[in-house]
């Protein structure tokens, strides 16, 4: 595809409009099928026992008692699976503990009952002789020389010899002289910032129905961002052929990054293939918090330097990403993120990957780069407000622009960072009073996007009507475009097009629904798909006309005889076309499978009003507003969902939730009652302003906007708190002791 | 041959040089040639990475076509959520 594909200008039809949802009715009616809705005859409980330790050596585990109770169809344990490929060890210990358990929450054993009660009975009858290990939960106490070690011989060759064995890797970018650009600046901020490890929060838990025979043959049905990932994982983990394992994808009650990767199903496909019998595992919102997600925990240091007038001439970051008990904490991504919205001569971020005995690391939206723009976003703002100039056009002086070499080392096309900053200062919100004890607070946000293998087809009816097939659960909306750009590109109603996520068997391989990849890669085959189909109508046109097949083209829904020589015939419409498909050749379909390049990266600016209780340290969000470029929303409504979104999850992160560990290592807050989520009455409406700066790399200008939403909000709220009170809030939760705490000291 | 700018703790890894040269038309050319002509960086490689490629970002797409001049960094294998 050519790069200016996107340049050309385009009308769209149906593209920008804003349809019904087409899952809307089955949700409100209750009639959508969740991960825990599905039932199969003869079906078994599954449950899970877990380390009520941090980290312990397991001994020994004697499952005879459990084994022998009446209702008890099997028992496993990690003996169970024996050796797996490298590629899929950790995910196999993060599902049934080996030799260690590593945190507390960490699975150790199922068991599958006739009943949810014979099944937590059996869990107390299993024996699990622990040797308990000193433990570490924090990232800098993890990483000194005399920590705790999880694991032996996992270090990668990026670590100077002599660290702790709980130090990963190390990663660096930048360009420029740190030291000469801060020489240069009239004011040097250095701080340290920290975040707390978070939940994606989603309602729906962790759930699967498996069921696997004698003979290989699996079935399973699981609430999952990616069931062709599931499919893989499991066939590796159980030594099964891909193809004799059909996963399907249930409704799904959120992910967030936090469903891309497994916790329960081979252990349902085990305790299935051990009992003879389906399996259905649901995993209880205590499971969720303790051993499921969450994001990593950060601790950050910061020095940015800044002249008088508001040129950052040198800024450096160094991270330090716990990600839980195995290697994979996202801190890579975040090193590479946190400047990215700035054109710096002088920039480097340096990442540590470091593990504690914590649940491991899930993806979170965006992973990784959050908690890197919090502390940037911070001290660019600090600096801007103690020079007393406009924290907006600091921004804009030393925004990132098309043909600016990025802090990872990129030279950027055309982006939107400054196009949002544009409307941030152009909104009535940036100009509108504030009163007593509030503040205002503004940040900046940068994600990548992505696309990866996608598979779709496109199928034409007999009576005309359509329906589109992928491959990616709708977390976001995307049946709702696929239908409209399919419907866009076919030129008929939104109405005569049907989109179905399928099963595995049924269409090739289609990477996760991860990093906003889902309108951009399945609406670039959608197109294809179509494109296919419509070459076929023409043929097929071509053929009843007894004309040249290069003499027909289409448009507005009809194939229509085109240039000198194609003589006059009325148009034939796609369902006229489809009503005789039996007669010219047989069934009408199109089908496009691609390896997706070219997602545009997106930015934000994020504008937020706060009020804080002097007395209590409690914050309220007063105002909130979203100016974020997508490329070109093709359903403008799930697209100012997407921003709203992210926002509040944002606020959550900024202001409430956090993963509380005591001394011995225990989650002390798993559940929603001590894990405080924004709720309807904590929030204001989220104004949202959507720009469109084409990507150019996709035909209609389309970038991801899933992610890039949750990318300032913790900064631009902690600068807002901050102006409220006076005070530099540099870590989070600003959780109202915290705050309270900070008004009450100076900070 | 291709200029391939490379992120800082790779740099150490091949003789502290932050851009290195290979011959390559082509992506997989070009991680084969990384591979061989500089061995520390296969630990990385092996691991997985992401390239741009004027200024857009590849996974896995072998055949993509690298021009002498185009602008290619080797960035940490991206991860979304």
């Amino acid at each position: 595809m050519a790069l200016d594909d996107s340049r050309k200008t385009r009308q769209f039809r149906i593209v920008g409009t804003r349809p019904d949802r087409p899952d809307g009715i089955d949700k409100v009616t209750g009639r959508a099928r969740f991960g825990a809705d599905m039932v199969a005859p003869g079906m078994l409980t599954g449950r899970i026992l877990r380390s009520p330790h941090a980290h312990a050596r397991i001994r020994r585990i004697d499952t005879s008692k459990a084994e022998a109770l009446a209702g008890v169809k099997a028992v496993v344990t990690r003996a169970d699976f024996g050796d797996v490929p490298d590629h899929v060890a950790d995910i196999m210990e993060n599902c049934l503990a080996g030799e260690k358990a590593l945190y507390d929450g960490h699975a150790v054993a199922a068991v599958a009952a006739i009943s949810p009660a014979v099944a937590r009975q059996a869990l107390r009858l299993i024996e699990v002789d622990y040797e308990v290990l000193p433990h570490v939960t924090d990232v800098d106490e993890a990483m000194k020389p005399d920590a705790p070690v999880l694991h032996e011989g996992r270090q990668q060759e990026t670590v100077p010899a002599g660290m702790s064995g709980n130090v990963i890797s190390r990663v660096e970018f930048g360009h420029g002289d740190i030291e000469a650009g801060l020489a240069k600046a009239d004011r040097v901020v250095e701080r340290t910032y920290r975040t707390a490890a978070v939940h994606q929060g989603y309602i729906e838990p962790h759930a699967c129905l498996a069921t696997m025979t004698a003979d290989g043959q699996g079935d399973l049905w699981v609430c999952t961002q990616g069931h062709y990932m599931v499919r893989n994982t499991c066939a590796a983990i159980l030594g099964l052929d891909q193809g004799q394992l059909r996963v399907t994808a249930s409704e799904i009650g959120g992910g967030f990054g936090g469903k891309t990767t497994l916790f329960l199903e081979p252990v349902a496909l085990m305790l299935s293939k051990k009992s003879g019998r389906p399996i259905k595992m649901v995993m209880s919102r205590s499971e969720v918090f303790r051993a499921s997600g969450p994001t990593a925990s950060s601790s950050i240091d910061v020095r940015i330097g800044m002249t008088r007038e508001g040129r950052i001439t040198a800024g450096f970051a160094e991270l330090r990403f716990q990600g839980g008990a195995w290697p994979g904490a996202p801190v890579g991504v975040g090193a590479m993120s946190g400047f990215a919205s700035y054109d710096l001569e002088n920039v480097k971020t340096v990442g540590w990957d470091v593990v504690t005995n914590r649940p491991k690391a899930a993806a979170y939206r965006a992973p990784g780069a959050p908690m890197a723009t919090f502390a940037i976003e911070s001290a660019i703002d600090e600096l801007a407000r103690g020079f007393g100039l406009d924290p907006l056009e600091v921004r804009l002086m030393n925004g990132a622009d098309e043909g600016t070499k990025s802090s990872y080392g990129p030279t950027y096309p055309a982006i939107g960072l400054k196009a949002t900053l544009e409307a941030a200062k152009a909104h009535p919100h940036w100009t509108a009073p504030l009163g007593k004890n509030q503040g205002r607070g503004v940040a900046c946000g940068f994600w990548f996007n992505f696309g990866g293998d996608t598979s779709v087809s496109l199928s034409i009816s007999p009576d005309g009507t359509v329906t589109l097939t992928e491959g990616n659960p709708d977390i976001g909306g995307s049946r709702a475009a696929m239908t409209m750009i399919a419907a866009e590109e076919l030129g008929i109603p939104y109405d005569q097009v049907r989109t179905v996520v399928a099963d595995t068997g049924s269409l090739g391989q289609n990477e996760v629904t991860h990093g906003s990849r889902v309108t951009f890669s399945v609406g670039l085959a959608t197109i294809k798909a179509a494109e296919a189909a419509k070459k076929e109508m023409c043929r097929r046109a071509a053929m009843v006309w007894g004309i040249d097949e290069d003499a027909v083209e289409w448009e507005d829904g009809a194939a229509r005889p085109a240039g000198p020589n194609a003589g006059k015939f009325p148009p034939m419409t796609l369902k006229e076309i489809a009503a005789i498909a039996s007669k010219t050749g047989g069934p009408i379909a199109g089908h496009h499978e691609v390896m997706a390049e070219g997602a545009g990266v997106s930015f934000a600016t994020h504008m937020v009003d706060v009020e804080v209780d002097p007395e209590t340290g409690a914050t309220k969000i007063l105002r909130y507003t979203v100016f974020q470029d997508a490329g070109k929303a093709v359903h403008p409504s799930y697209v100012e969902g997407q921003f709203q979104g992210g926002a509040v999850q944002g606020i959550g992160w900024a202001l409430n939730e956090e993963y509380i560990y005591g001394k011995d290592g225990l989650l002390q807050n798993a559940g929603f009652l001590d894990y405080r989520i924004p709720v309807a009455s904590d929030l204001p409406m989220i104004d949202t302003v959507i720009l469109e700066i084409p990507n150019p790399g996709h035909p209609y200008g389309v970038r991801g906007v899933g992610e890039t939403s949750i990318v300032p909000p913790l900064a631009a709220i902690a600068n807002a708190v901050s102006a409220a009170t006076g005070v530099r809030m540099t870590q989070l939760p600003m959780s109202p002791p915290r705050v309270l705490a900070a008004i009450q000291t100076g900070g | 041959m291709v200029k391939v700018l490379l992120w800082g703790s790779l740099a150490d890894l091949v003789g502290g040089e932050r851009e290195v040269a290979v011959e390559a038309a082509t992506l997989r050319e070009l991680l084969d040639r990384l591979g061989e002509q500089f061995p520390g960086l296969r630990p990385e490689l092996e691991r997985g990475v992401s390239v741009s490629i004027d200024g857009r970002i590849y996974n896995d797409s072998w055949f993509t076509p690298i021009g002498p001049e185009s602008e290619v960094v080797l960035l940490k294998r991206l991860q979304g959520g």
